[in-house]
């Protein structure tokens, strides 16, 4: 009677270990094919018979003014850009995953509740306000992603005293005090359009539309160090956000250090948004979409969707970035309208199957 | 000082509201104790404050010998487990992995034995791949139970018999689960470890434990076996109850069959 009842669980995680063998390998593949279609789509196309040549894979037997042309394209548009795009949508989704998992609301995303807007109001006041200060010194580019992280910290924490009394954080209220603080965060953009010249004007709108136009290797070199903060921290706060879905109370009693946990995800949330916003501007959904169906693929253990959250969000986005940059070519779709009009509908369709659990 | 759990002059104020009112107890090692109380007597605030979950506002709560507030949680969570309750789980996570939650090492292959052990202690054998949420209530209690069955488990592996606090565990379970929960903590205690259980049921309490606390309003009003803090003085002072206390007929325990309120009793 026991000996069937022990392997009836070792065999239910040995099934999923198994899994996992394929997951990872599956995820990385996926992202490298859809790094490949992004390389060859695009203005200027680079068929496959010709992108062994442009990378440097394979010497080239073609036209060399041809061959300069696609290396030209690929190493200063296409590759900066994939890898911003990759990066980005990593940040998003896994970004997505760690506020879902800490407010144990699968609704909560960044961009939805106002943290995107914090961020980039505070890169627009920069923008604004920082040129009319410092007039005729050039901005260093790293500020933005500063202000950034500023705005989408201080919006995360203003978020959570509101939402949260005595230990609990009440998901109706998390998700309106999120649309009102959305709305205020709009309003100051708004003001602050209202107040720009013609250049910064073009800036704001870049952020409140979302983009990846502007990729560069540096940008995409700054971006780096946050996406290996959440990988390195993954292991340190996988275990304590799943707990945290039983409750804070619960989670203390199974040895959790809340205060601690909340403080590290929130401050990595903030950190990994707002770098996301200072380049890309707000770009929502990606956080929503990804983990929820990952959840109903690979379950909602953080240990492993919080990696393939980063792997699938980065194979979203690369996607979307090339469909906004084809669909109208040469004119692009801004990214961020393009995830709301695919995101938006499957967020509505979520929130009517939750609607118990929101207790609207 | 051989009390394994031991709260002298403990006292819980929240915005100025006295919970508890300098309440003492001691608990020795491998006793259960059964804590009783009208509604609004503290019951749930007594174990939130044993547990290390709410902050005393004076008085010292000690734990095998060491104040409570000197554990770190990680530490303390293998010396102590607490069921709450009501606990809802937000994810679709499976039977099988809320209960695993328990374990300090979850992917630990020793895990699985504790796991299946616990499942087929609260009669949820077959429920491994089950999605926790769609359980009904009481099923759900059931695995929570075990979860905290396993807490305790791998705790006692690492640091020997540990504390148990359980709060209304009975609340929502049939009376055939009710009976089931009963025993599988008298074995606990059998097996040595300390167990506080709030119990709402008066008679559940009696068949329960050998000891029964009564809290009133914050205060400790009866503590002792239930013949002597199950009489109808108690019931009347605390509950409002008038003459309500029988007895088994043959263990001569008390028997509690109200006949009707008192009629001086207070609103509420």
């Amino acid at each position: 009677m026991t000996g069937t009842a022990v392997s009836t669980s070792a065999q239910a995680r040995r099934r999923a270990a198994a899994a996992d063998v394929w997951l990872f390998p599956g995820l990385l593949l996926l992202l490298i094919l859809a790094a490949i279609v992004a390389a060859g789509i695009g203005a200027a196309g680079i068929p496959l018979s010709r992108l062994p040549a442009a990378l440097g894979l394979a010497t080239s037997a073609s036209d060399p003014v041809l061959l300069a042309r696609d290396q030209l394209v690929l190493w200063s548009i296409r590759l900066p850009r994939i890898a911003m795009a990759g990066t980005i949508g990593a940040l998003l989704a896994a970004g997505g995953t760690i506020m879902q998992g800490l407010f144990r609301n699968p609704l909560a995303d960044p961009a939805l509740v106002g943290v995107s807007s914090g961020g980039a109001l505070a890169a627009a006041a920069t923008i604004v306000i920082g040129d009319r200060l410092l007039s005729g010194i050039a901005l260093p580019f790293e500020m933005l992603p500063a202000a950034a992280f500023i705005g989408a910290l201080a919006t995360t924490l203003l978020l959570h005293a509101i939402a949260t009394t005595s230990g609990r954080t009440s998901v109706a209220v998390f998700l309106l005090a999120g649309l009102a603080i959305s709305a205020l965060a709009g309003a100051a953009l708004g003001l602050l359009v209202f107040i720009a010249d013609d250049r910064q004007l073009r800036d704001i709108t870049f952020w409140m539309l979302g983009s990846l136009g502007g990729a560069t290797w540096n940008k995409a070199a700054v971006l780096t160090p946050f996406l290996l903060a959440l990988l390195v921290l993954i292991p340190a706060i996988a275990r304590g956000l799943d707990l945290m879905v039983l409750g804070e109370a619960e989670a203390f009693h199974m040895g959790v250090e809340v205060e601690r946990l909340k403080r590290l995800s929130i401050v990595l949330v903030s950190a990994m948004t707002g770098a996301a916003v200072s380049f890309a501007g707000v770009i929502g959904f990606v956080g929503i979409v990804v983990p929820h169906l990952l959840r109903l693929a690979i379950g909602p253990g953080h240990r492993r969707l919080l990696p393939a959250s980063a792997c699938a969000g980065a194979i979203l986005l690369l996607l979307a970035d090339t469909a906004a940059r084809t669909l109208a070519a040469p004119a692009e779709v801004p990214i961020g309208v393009l995830t709301a009009l695919v995101g938006a509908p499957f967020f509505l369709v979520l929130l009517l199957r939750q609607r118990g659990l929101v207790g609207l | 000082m051989s009390a394994l759990l031991e709260a002298q002059a403990l006292s819980v104020r929240i915005n100025g509201k006295a919970l508890l009112d300098s309440v003492s107890l001691a608990v020795e090692a491998g006793e259960s104790v059964a804590l009783v109380g009208p509604n609004g007597a503290g019951k749930a605030t007594l174990l939130r404050a044993l547990s290390g979950e709410i902050a005393a506002s004076g008085g010292a709560i000690r734990l095998k010998g060491r104040a409570l507030h000197t554990y770190r949680p990680r530490a303390l969570a293998l010396h102590r487990a607490m069921l709450s309750q009501s606990v809802s789980v937000s994810f679709p996570f499976t039977v099988a992995e809320v209960v695993r939650m328990g374990a300090a090492d979850m992917r630990s292959t020793a895990v699985d034995a504790q796991v299946d052990a616990a499942l087929s202690e609260v009669d949820l054998s077959g429920f491994q791949n089950r999605i926790i949420n769609t359980l009904s209530g009481g099923e759900q209690l059931r695995a929570h139970f075990a979860r905290v069955l396993v807490q305790l488990a791998c705790g006692e592996v690492l640091h020997g018999p540990g504390l148990l606090l359980l709060d209304e565990p009975t609340a929502s379970l049939d009376l055939r689960h009710q009976l089931d929960l009963l025993a599988a903590i008298r074995r606990r205690a059998e097996q040595g470890s300390t167990i506080v259980t709030v119990v709402h049921d008066l008679n559940l309490a009696v068949l329960l434990a050998r000891r029964v606390i009564v809290l009133g309003r914050g205060r400790i009003e009866a503590d002792g076996p239930p013949q002597h803090s199950i009489t109808d003085d108690v019931l009347e002072r605390v509950f409002g109850v008038a003459r309500a206390v029988d007895r088994f007929p043959q263990p001569g325990l008390p028997f509690v069959l109200p006949h009707g309120a008192r009629r001086t009793a207070q609103a509420g």
